[in-house]
């Protein structure tokens, strides 16, 4: 988390501005618009993990548009977190060739290890346990997502291991 | 060993770097494009390759190629379609992960052809980290002249940018991508006008996928001919095929069209076989939106033939006895499978990815999956298997993009080659629900 | 200029034009059926699939047939194009099958819907739909969510039909609403709490083919065909000025557009002459509104053109009175 955020005001840090200038210079000067989803990904990135109507509403004042483009952009696309998350993200893959290897089994192994169900948080806020469809990782299923990173080829204990390491971060 | 165009040198320590990547020959097809061929000859040499669309249509990407609309005073896009979001599918992630640069090189040629001057690569937003490796690679390319103002200089100059998604099945759709590359929801357009005509910003704009880009390179350096040779009838030149599910050596493979299914499917070089010693039960041979067959009818046709790796054996049969090539993802299951649970499965993710635009898919493909979830939870009835071939009739085509027929394809022909099982479980939810629990023969259907 | 056959009826019509609109050249049971298509608004069409359309003939130049069924709202008419509607079996069987989409999740509650009686779904579903359903799953519900003091939004009725967001982004200079969310949980709102609120917010209640945004001012006062439609207009500054009054005796219970015969808004009004001016004093009258005979609007008055003058200059007074007919110059 660099951006700061206050009640009334959503200041994006100089590096993330500099990534977002970069992202609009790639469209025609009145297609701004189309940096929408490279700016939300930085706006996650920068504010906790989650984008609230504030800094939703500060992407639009960067691109010049109604607020409600936005918010109709940003809970159509399902990376973008709409609600407070934990530290971690796990976005486990559940379409059929991970189900196939045991994604099932390893969604309710991490139910169990975080006390809680597919869309809640743990109990110390330190985890958000998501379920997502199809990652590009077939071949390498079960597998899940942190942030940029995929972690594949998992089972029970390779999971417990990852939570471990996660845990002392 | 077939021939590998795209994965030669896919091991290749640091051929991620451009540096490599030209030592291995890389970047031929740029030089020799951009300064010994017109566009238009460098679209001919695609025409004649036969080359098909390697996203899942199969559309020919030389014809496509040659649609485009070029009015006077309008600039024209190439966009790459990295959003490679079908289930079983992942081969275009593993090329542009391991050489980004064999995509960048086909871009720059291929823009070259179309007379592109800015060029996009709509690389789903879960593959960040592949963006990021390829945002690397076209920094190298700027930096060695390769991007940017007259490349080598030919005097044709080119952008290329990298655009991430947000998180969405429907953006692989060519017209919901552009709606998304402009900033909107990823809604599909109605056709016509295509994005021939009427693309990127009302632009005339051709969409390809990563591999039928990246395929661009060997055929302009090779000559459209030798490319044609590659292959059977009609199935020209190899493809990558991402294999899944369950078998002992899954992976992205290159293959010649043309190879043996049972080969690709038994031998070592590929998939290995069948895991745990088990048996080869179905595949869905072509991505999630493709019909699922039984092994046997996978195999060989209904007539007998054995099947080869080519658009044409694998959809022979058509949807009675057939399947399609798809995208070349293959998603073996073996004798544990349960057709009613993946078919659910399935269902789900075409229901949590519908735009929901159009009221055919919207509501049904909500609908099937609370059946097709019934059903495998022990709460269907008899009639309810009709009812799901039926609604699956009522969205197939008659939605505005073909996500209607993806999701309305697995249902209906899981139904019409496994009836069996979805009847096993509506007769007996008590055996059906029980943990691990597969059918497993006629006798698993009489009445106890 | 474009020649085609429609359901085997030649019609002419300008190049560009589309294949629905053709149809309503030709007028009449012929022409399909369109939920969100809306001529006012550009961008409009090809969602709801009602107006679907079996093209047996491409164009003059080539014949081939189309593979699939055609929205006829957004495809665009060719030279020699064969198109079959009524005619074609296939058609019907589809349009049964969008009215069963529409009406699985919509609620049963037109008995406390304001739009009832003037409900392009119920009218589609008397036309298309089947009397049972086959539907055994909960229907799908949404949060009630408060967009206003002017405009009541019952997302459980919605189509997503998208008029009302094209309406908003084309008649007025700043839109609060939108379609949020994806698939079938995809739902027209606002986000954040806020209200939809400029000078012509309220076309959105008109151009609404269900019940899904009503008028706030209306709810509940009573059943359109209670009501009396006349054809009114004032001199306004912001619009025509030219509306629709639905009256009981003298009161007016709501003021609308007026619309043509494909439930289509002639000229958006603003929100002074729809929600402040219900009184008769504020309206010059210019007669009574024509309402389709298959209307419910019009079952308590047959307009006097079907009936002969004669018979009811024979009604005794209390009879014509009750039945509220308005004696008409000839």
């Amino acid at each position: 988390m660099e951006g700061t955020q206050t009640q009334n005001e959503v200041q994006f840090s100089e590096k993330a501005m500099a990534e977002i200038r970069r992202y609009i210079s790639h469209y025609p000067e009145d297609r701004k618009k189309s940096a929408i989803l490279p700016i939300l990904h930085i706006a996650q990135a920068e504010f906790g993990g989650w984008v609230s109507p504030q800094v939703q509403d500060k992407v639009a004042e960067i691109l010049d548009i109604q607020p409600i483009e936005v918010y109709e952009v940003s809970s159509f696309y399902t990376m973008f977190n709409l609600k407070p998350v934990g530290k971690h993200v796990l976005e486990v893959c559940r379409t059929g060739p991970c189900m196939l290897r045991g994604a099932d089994h390893l969604i309710e192994h991490l139910e169990n290890r975080l006390g809680c169900h597919v869309g809640e948080n743990s109990a110390d806020g330190m985890f958000t346990l998501k379920t997502v469809e199809c990652l590009a990782a077939c071949g390498m299923g079960p597998m899940l997502q942190i942030r940029e990173k995929y972690y594949e080829n998992l089972d029970p204990q390779k999971m417990d291991q990852l939570l471990d390491d996660l845990r002392k971060e | 060993m077939g021939l590998k165009i795209l994965t030669e040198h896919i091991n290749v320590p640091g051929i991620n770097t451009l540096e490599t990547y030209r030592k291995m020959g890389g970047y031929r097809s740029v030089e020799k494009a951009l300064k010994t061929m017109t566009p238009d000859e460098v679209v001919e040499e695609v025409k004649k390759s036969g080359l098909r669309g390697r996203g899942g249509a199969g559309f020919p990407t030389g014809m496509k190629w040659s649609f485009l609309a070029k009015p006077e005073g309008k600039p024209r896009y190439l966009v790459c379609n990295a959003d490679e979001s079908e289930p079983g599918t992942f081969k275009d992630r593993v090329l542009m992960e391991k050489i980004p640069h064999a995509l960048i090189e086909g871009m720059i040629t291929s823009s070259y052809a179309l007379g592109a001057r800015t060029s996009y690569i709509y690389i789903r937003g879960e593959l960040m980290f592949v963006l990021r490796i390829l945002e690397k690679a076209i920094a190298e390319c700027y930096a060695a002249g390769l991007l940017g103002e007259n490349i080598l200089g030919s005097g044709y100059s080119l952008d290329l940018h990298v655009h991430p998604g947000g998180g969405a099945y429907i953006c692989g759709e060519e017209t919901a991508l552009l709606e998304s590359l402009e900033g909107k929801r990823g809604n599909p357009r109605n056709k016509p006008p295509f994005p021939a005509v009427w693309g990127l910003y009302g632009c005339p704009t051709v969409v390809n996928n990563v591999e039928s880009i990246a395929s661009v390179p060997w055929i302009v350096n090779n000559t459209g001919e030798e490319y044609a040779k590659i292959g059977v009838g009609r199935s020209t030149g190899t493809k990558l095929i991402s294999a899944s599910g369950h078998i002992n050596n899954p992976g992205v493979y290159e293959i010649e069209l043309g190879l043996p299914v049972e080969e690709f499917l038994f031998s070592d070089e590929y998939c290995g076989g069948i895991w745990k010693g088990r048996k080869f039960k179905a595949i869905v041979a072509g991505g999630s939106s493709v019909p699922i067959l039984p092994g046997e009818l996978f195999l060989k046709t209904a007539e007998g033939t054995p099947r080869v790796m080519t658009y044409e054996s694998l959809s022979e049969g058509g949807f009675v006895s057939g399947t399609m090539l798809g995208s070349g993802g293959f998603i073996v299951m073996d004798d544990t499978t349960c057709i009613v649970r993946n078919t659910w499965n399935f269902s789900r993710f075409y229901h949590h990815e519908s735009c929901g635009q159009c009221s055919p898919c919207r509501e049904g493909t909500g609908w099937m999956e609370k059946i097709l979830h019934r059903i495998e939870h022990g709460h269907g009835h008899m009639h309810d298997i009709d009812l799901l071939v039926n609604v699956s009739k009522q969205i197939e085509g008659n939605t505005i993009c073909p996500l209607g027929d993806a999701a309305a394809w697995p249902v209906a022909s899981a139904v019409r080659h496994f009836r069996h099982e979805f009847e096993w479980h509506v007769k007996h939810p008590e055996k059906a629900t029980a943990p691990g629990a597969v059918y497993s023969g006629a006798e698993d259907l009489a009445f106890a | 200029m474009a020649k085609i056959t429609f359901d085997g009826i030649e019609v002419e019509v300008p190049d560009g034009t589309s294949i629905l609109n053709a149809a309503r050249k030709i007028g009449g049971n012929v022409v399909p059926p369109a939920m969100c298509y809306y001529t006012p608004l550009k961008g409009s069409g090809g969602k709801c699939r009602a107006c679907l359309v079996k093209v047996t003939a491409g164009s003059a130049k080539d014949p081939r047939p189309m593979p699939k069924l055609v929205a006829s709202c957004v495809t665009p008419v060719q030279d020699g194009m064969v198109v079959e509607n009524t005619l074609s079996p296939q058609v019907m069987e589809a349009r049964k099958g969008v009215v069963e989409m529409l009406l699985i999740n919509h609620p049963l509650d037109c008995p406390v819907c304001d739009q009832a009686g003037e409900c392009d779904l119920q009218n589609f579903s008397y036309a298309h739909g089947t009397s049972g359903t086959r539907f055994e799953e909960e229907r799908r519900t949404f949060e009630r969510k408060d967009i206003g003091p002017l405009i009541q939004l019952h997302m459980n009725r919605c189509i997503l039909c998208y008029r009302c967001v094209y309406t908003a982004d084309q008649i007025t200079d700043k839109r609060v609403h939108g379609v949020l969310g994806r698939g079938d949980a995809a739902e027209i709102g606002t986000y954040i709490e806020n209200a939809i609120d400029n000078d012509f917010s309220g076309n959105v209640i008109d151009v609404c083919p269900v019940g899904a945004l009503t008028d706030k001012t209306f709810r509940f006062k009573n059943r359109v065909w209670f009501t009396k439609p006349v054809d009114a207009h004032r001199d306004c500054p912001k619009c025509a000025g030219k509306v629709v009054l639905w009256m009981r005796g003298s009161d007016v219970l709501r003021v609308t557009g007026r619309k043509n015969e494909y439930g289509e808004l002639v000229d958006f009004i603003c929100n002074e002459c729809r929600f402040e001016k219900k009184e008769v004093a504020d309206w010059t009258i210019d007669g009574p509104r024509h309402i389709p005979r298959a209307s419910v609007i019009s079952a308590n008055h047959y307009e006097l053109p079907v009936i002969n003058p004669q018979v009811i200059a024979d009604l005794p007074e209390s009879t014509t009175k009750e039945l509220q007919i308005i004696p008409r110059p000839f």
